[in-house]
């Protein structure tokens, strides 16, 4: 039995004589001499993991001007901070997007800048009280100039990530990147055999107070993060470490294109080997850690999952789907992830670093329930048209207009005689096979790609694919493809109006 | 070297790479094509030395011919070489090497765009 305690391995660290190990090298030592002879001969393992972190941002401590000012609303080079707390402090979270450059400069911009030492400007209304006078500032600083800034991120370091692929056959822009039509390509997040949580799954070691490496210098866990959801094996941290002291190295902004701004975070955390059973655990390996490859091609919050994947698989660079090879992308950084475990075992061993007994452990029995919603949500059969009017393929060009003409409807659905739709037609393809002088047959005038909804699907997500092919009507089918109704942009616009 | 040839509407249905090829005797060596209603585009590999004869063979006949000889920019200091772009490159110019650094292997592009969307650090880019 080894049992050690952090304050024993906190003297180690002082006189030199401690022994300090990457999470990659644990995997080889463990296999080698067993937990227990692992246990007894390394004493810290360091993990590290570099990637988007969307819920990450900074507190900011402005100082006051003369005359003072209660900021009601700020703006950093443009973009948004949150100025609900006291009046000269601001939150600036890193997915918050610019109000004139859009998703191509954000808050995680604004925070990469503020490290490298780049000048900021800063634009702050307030109504003006007897207190505040002021009531317009604006003024131009840089990090130095701030009296704190201090990174608080609600949720890092999650334990593991869902990988992303897509089965329809439209690219896909997303917070997994592109993703490519027809199962084109698989990407993933999270640093597998390096990552933090991964390697202290139960939070024997890790919790509130925990030192950590986060973004090039030293933090600290705040505790659970916003989404902890640890009985499902998603746990998640809070982090707070000092922004003035942080390296742009490991906070980098990023852009997702068709999605929006992120900020990449370096984080590490260092696992005491008390005993064996915390020895095993950082044993685990790019093949024992199992996630799930999800269709992001389906928009709703339970996304299908394709298949299970380990991330050795995913390393690999490629995975099969559907009996395809599918080439897989990281979007964290394996390399910096390593620099980062890396860097936190020098420190441990040259003495800079030392370990904390944490005041609390992180709950290990929490699930992240989804929302409440309260309002009704619309479906698509509850505002399409069930009388809907269709046409057979055989029909003539002029039987259609008359049925266009009839109904003052402007889409007719093209379909066979078991009502299996094939087609669609609206006014202007008649009139321009009047025009073309092409009296022909339906069939041969009218769409075949046609863009359908089906009756139990939300109008939101019916609307936005709407919107996206720029049509104004789609057909709704049942799963034999039987045309059941329609609906139309204006149906929809109506339906929003009366929300409104 | 790469070339990529743009034919129109008006020509799409003419049967002008055949009669390129026959002409100049020079084969094609297409890599991607990609035909819609409206264009037809066509990335095909050639020795140098025979750009000349089978773009005037392909411009006489209305087709629009460029070389595709500046390939993809890596800017090095903006990459974190997370691999996003190895996924998404039609022709396998990103990979990865034992240590985890990205290598690009310019030679193979086709100046297609499609990494640029997916960099999420703005390191990749063409140049117009
Ligand atoms: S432009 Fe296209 S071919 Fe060239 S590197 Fe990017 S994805 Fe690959
Ligand atoms: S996607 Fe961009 S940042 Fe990531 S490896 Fe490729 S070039 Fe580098």
């Amino acid at each position: 039995m080894v049992n050690k305690s952090i304050s024993e391995i906190n003297n180690r660290i002082k006189d030199g004589s401690v022994n300090v190990v990457t999470a990659e090298e644990m995997v080889g030592i463990v296999a080698e001499l067993g937990a227990q002879g692992a246990a007894r001969e390394v004493d810290v393992v360091t993990t590290g993991t570099f990637g988007a972190m969307c819920s990450s941002g900074v507190f900011l401590n402005f100082g006051h001007a003369e005359p003072p000012i209660k900021m009601q609303k700020v703006w950093l080079n443009d973009v948004e901070a949150y100025t609900g707390v006291a009046a000269v402090d601001a939150y600036i979270g890193a997915t918050q997007v610019s109000e004139t450059l859009g998703m191509e400069y954000g808050g995680a911009h604004v925070i990469e800048d503020l490290i490298r030492g780049n000048t900021i400007d800063v634009h702050a209304i307030s109504p003006g009280t007897d207190c505040y006078p002021r009531k317009i500032l604006d003024t131009t600083l840089d990090i130095n100039d701030l009296n704190q800034a201090i990174m608080l991120n609600p949720r890092n370091a999650y334990q593991k990530y869902n990988a992303a692929t897509n089965s329809t056959s439209q690219k896909l822009y997303t917070y997994m990147g592109s993703l490519m039509p027809n199962y084109g390509n698989v990407t993933y997040s999270g640093a597998g055999v390096l990552s933090p949580l991964s390697n202290d799954p139960e939070y024997r070691t890790i919790g509130t107070g925990t030192r950590i490496f986060l973004g090039g210098t030293q933090g600290y866990i705040v505790g659970q993060g916003t989404q902890h959801s640890s009985k499902s094996g998603f746990g998640t941290l809070m982090l707070q470490g000092d922004l003035k002291e942080m390296d742009a190295e490991f906070v980098r902004a990023s852009t997702f294109t068709g999605y929006g701004v992120s900020l990449y975070v370096g984080m590490g955390i260092p696992i005491p080997i008390l005993d064996e059973k915390v020895a095993l655990a950082t044993a685990v390996s790019d093949a024992d850690i199992i996630t799930q490859v999800m269709d992001y091609g389906i928009p709703t919050r339970d996304r299908p999952v394709v298949r299970g994947v380990t991330y050795e698989e995913l390393r690999s660079g490629s995975i099969e789907i559907k009996g395809r090879e599918v080439t897989t992308s990281s979007l964290s950084s394996f390399k910096r992830s390593r620099q980062i475990a890396g860097i936190l075992k020098d420190w441990i061993s040259h003495g800079e670093f030392f370990l904390s007994q944490p005041a609390e452990r992180l709950p290990s029995d929490t699930v992240s329930k989804p929302m409440k919603q309260t309002r009704g949500t619309a479906m698509v059969r509850d505002i399409m048209a069930k009388d809907v009017m269709t046409i057979h393929k055989n029909a003539s060009v002029f039987d259609a207009a008359k049925m266009i003409m009839d109904v003052s409807f402007n889409h007719l659905p093209v379909v066979t005689e078991n009502n299996i739709l094939v087609g669609i037609i609206t006014a202007w393809d008649i009139s321009k096979a009047v025009a073309q002088n092409t009296f022909d047959l339906v069939e041969n005038i009218m769409t075949r790609k046609v863009i359908t909804a089906t009756d139990t699907e939300q109008v939101t997500i019916a609307a936005r694919r709407l919107e996206q092919h720029g049509v104004s009507a789609m057909p709704v089918v049942d799963e034999q493809h039987h045309v059941i109704g329609i609906i139309t942009s204006d149906d929809i616009s109506m339906l929003f109006a009366r929300r409104n | 070297m790469k070339i990529r040839i743009i034919i129109n509407r008006d020509i799409v249905t003419k049967p002008i790479l055949a009669e390129a090829i026959i002409e100049t005797g020079i084969p094609l060596n297409i890599a991607q094509a990609h035909f819609d209603s409206t264009t037809g585009e066509i990335i095909a590999d050639i020795e140098d030395t025979e750009y000349r004869m089978i773009k005037n063979a392909l411009v006489s006949r209305g087709a629009e011919v460029l070389r595709l000889d500046t390939p993809i920019n890596w800017d090095e200091e903006e990459c974190v070489e997370c691999g996003g772009c190895i996924s998404v490159c039609p022709t396998k110019v990103f990979s990865m090497d034992e240590e985890w650094n990205l290598k690009v292997d310019t030679t193979k592009c086709i100046q297609c765009g499609t990494c640029i969307e997916m960099c999420p650090h703005d390191a990749l880019s063409l140049d117009v």
